[in-house]
């Protein structure tokens, strides 16, 4: 259930593009056609995949506060997590090269295919943001990230496959002249985040972000009680008005 | 002196990264709802842009081409880890609030749009002033869309109430104005943006794309 949880918020909740804009460069750079935006898309998944349980690993091993404490009850001090930046983009960095290398070694025909977008992959915000969102939100276990990494993929792939499409469409639209291009796909990707925003509805049960909120709610529902005593009494003197009008 | 003014002044307004190079969109809109954030961000941008570009300016010939990418992630990291540090230490509220942004920085297209760009090829002295003029480029968007999203979203600007007490119905507020708390939320920063390259390319119409 915790699985199928996160895999749902990762993929619409807190969609990488509509929630939090990442990887926009490219969502906006490589969406001018469906097949070059799957290509892409799933690329992005691949990496995701493997990048963020990798880097929940050195997280958990390497870098917070006491996780050294595995080599010995001197190194249990040490507090590594301002390192957090540099170890993950090094990890994403050699991770794509090899897995760059690997394809190309064993299937070719998968390496034409997500080939030319594999480098473009180690400076997308998606993927590094993707491992800092794993960290900062504290996943608990390794299968978590790995579910997290594959949400966050696929939640990108959807968006890029989304908006790829309606360029193609567009294209044939009277749209004005100034708007063409950049501004009508800024606009339309806003207006399809506006229509995300609407899954943030699906998970409220279990979230704690739900929580704070109970307390405007209270003064709210006062304020409100107070507004329907008032209405009665003005319908009632209304009513008394009509009676005596009546009479 | 012509030259080297024109590498300031191009990138803010005919080819600015965000709105016509398509670069650094990502902290551009998650980052806008306060303009206090906006020109935080856009400061720490100049910072590790201006920097960032005399180090590769000044070891692009000793950088194996094959490796570059991977050597200029380490100059970026090493420089976002540094504003980084300084933003937890005298700013701490305000590092929350950028939370993982700042972190996304080095993986920031305009930095690395333009160490590919230019640093690479071109001395430390105009790399600076190329950095320099696109991370002000940058700046003067996020500005401009975290100033329009402050003001009609909370009515403050950088938490000062520019337009009233909505409590106590003062200013404009008296009137009947109210708040318009959609400007908030992410969507309206794409849509603000949008809106930011329509009256650009309006006045402009050289910059229109077919």
């Amino acid at each position: 259930m915790e699985h199928l949880e996160l895999f749902f918020k990762s993929i619409f909740i807190d969609n990488m593009v509509f929630a939090t804009f990442l990887g926009m460069c490219s969502y906006l750079a490589v969406s001018k056609k469906v097949s070059t935006a799957v290509g892409l898309g799933a690329a992005v998944i691949f990496v995701l995949a493997i990048t963020v349980p990798l880097n929940w690993l050195l997280d958990q091993y390497i870098l917070q506060p006491g996780a050294l404490s595995w080599l010995g009850e001197e190194y249990a001090a040490y507090d590594l997590s301002f390192l957090s930046f540099i170890m993950f983009i090094a990890t994403i960095a050699t991770m794509v090269q090899l897995v760059e290398i690997v394809v190309e070694k064993f299937s070719p025909s998968l390496y034409n295919s997500l080939g030319i977008f594999l480098p473009l992959i180690a400076v997308n915000c998606a993927i590094l943001g993707g491992s800092l969102f794993m960290q900062s939100r504290e996943i608990e276990s390794l299968g978590l990230a790995l579910n997290y990494g594959v949400g966050s993929g696929i939640g990108w792939f959807l968006a890029i496959l989304a908006i790829a499409a309606i360029r193609e469409k567009i294209r044939y639209s009277n749209v004005p002249p100034a708007l063409r291009g950049l501004g009508i796909t800024f606009i339309i990707t806003g207006l399809m985040a506006i229509g995300f925003m609407s899954f943030g509805g699906m998970l409220t049960g279990g979230d704690e972000e739900a929580k704070p909120s109970s307390e405007p709610t209270t003064t709210t529902i006062e304020v409100i009680k107070e507004e329907i005593k008032k209405e009665e009494a003005i319908l009632k003197s209304d009513l008394e008005i009509a009676e005596n009008t009546n009479k | 002196m012509g030259k080297d003014s024109r590498l300031i002044l191009d990138p803010l307004a005919d080819n600015n990264p965000i709105t016509i190079q398509v670069l650094g969109i990502c902290s551009a809109l998650a980052i806008t709802a306060e303009l206090e954030a906006s020109i935080v961000m856009s400061i720490s941008v100049l910072f590790v842009l201006g920097i960032g570009n005399v180090v590769i300016s000044l070891m692009r010939n000793i950088i194996p081409s094959k490796i570059r990418i991977i050597v200029q992630l380490i100059v970026v990291a090493t420089l976002v880890i540094i504003v980084d540090l300084v933003l937890k230490a005298f700013a701490y509220e305000l590092s929350k609030t950028l939370s993982v942004f700042v972190g996304l920085i080095i993986t920031n297209c305009i930095i690395m749009g333009r160490f590919e760009a230019f640093a690479l090829g071109n001395g430390p002295w105009r790399s600076f002033l190329d950095g320099i003029g696109n991370a002000l480029g940058y700046g003067v968007i996020l500005i401009i869309v975290g100033f329009f999203r402050e003001l009609l979203g909370s009515g403050t600007l950088l938490g000062f109430p520019v337009l009233g007490d909505p409590i106590e119905k003062t200013g404009l507020y008296a009137i009947g104005y109210e708040n318009n708390g959609f400007m908030l939320l992410s969507p309206m920063a794409l849509i603000v943006v949008g809106i930011i390259i329509w009256i650009q390319r309006t006045r402009n119409k050289a910059l229109i794309e077919d």
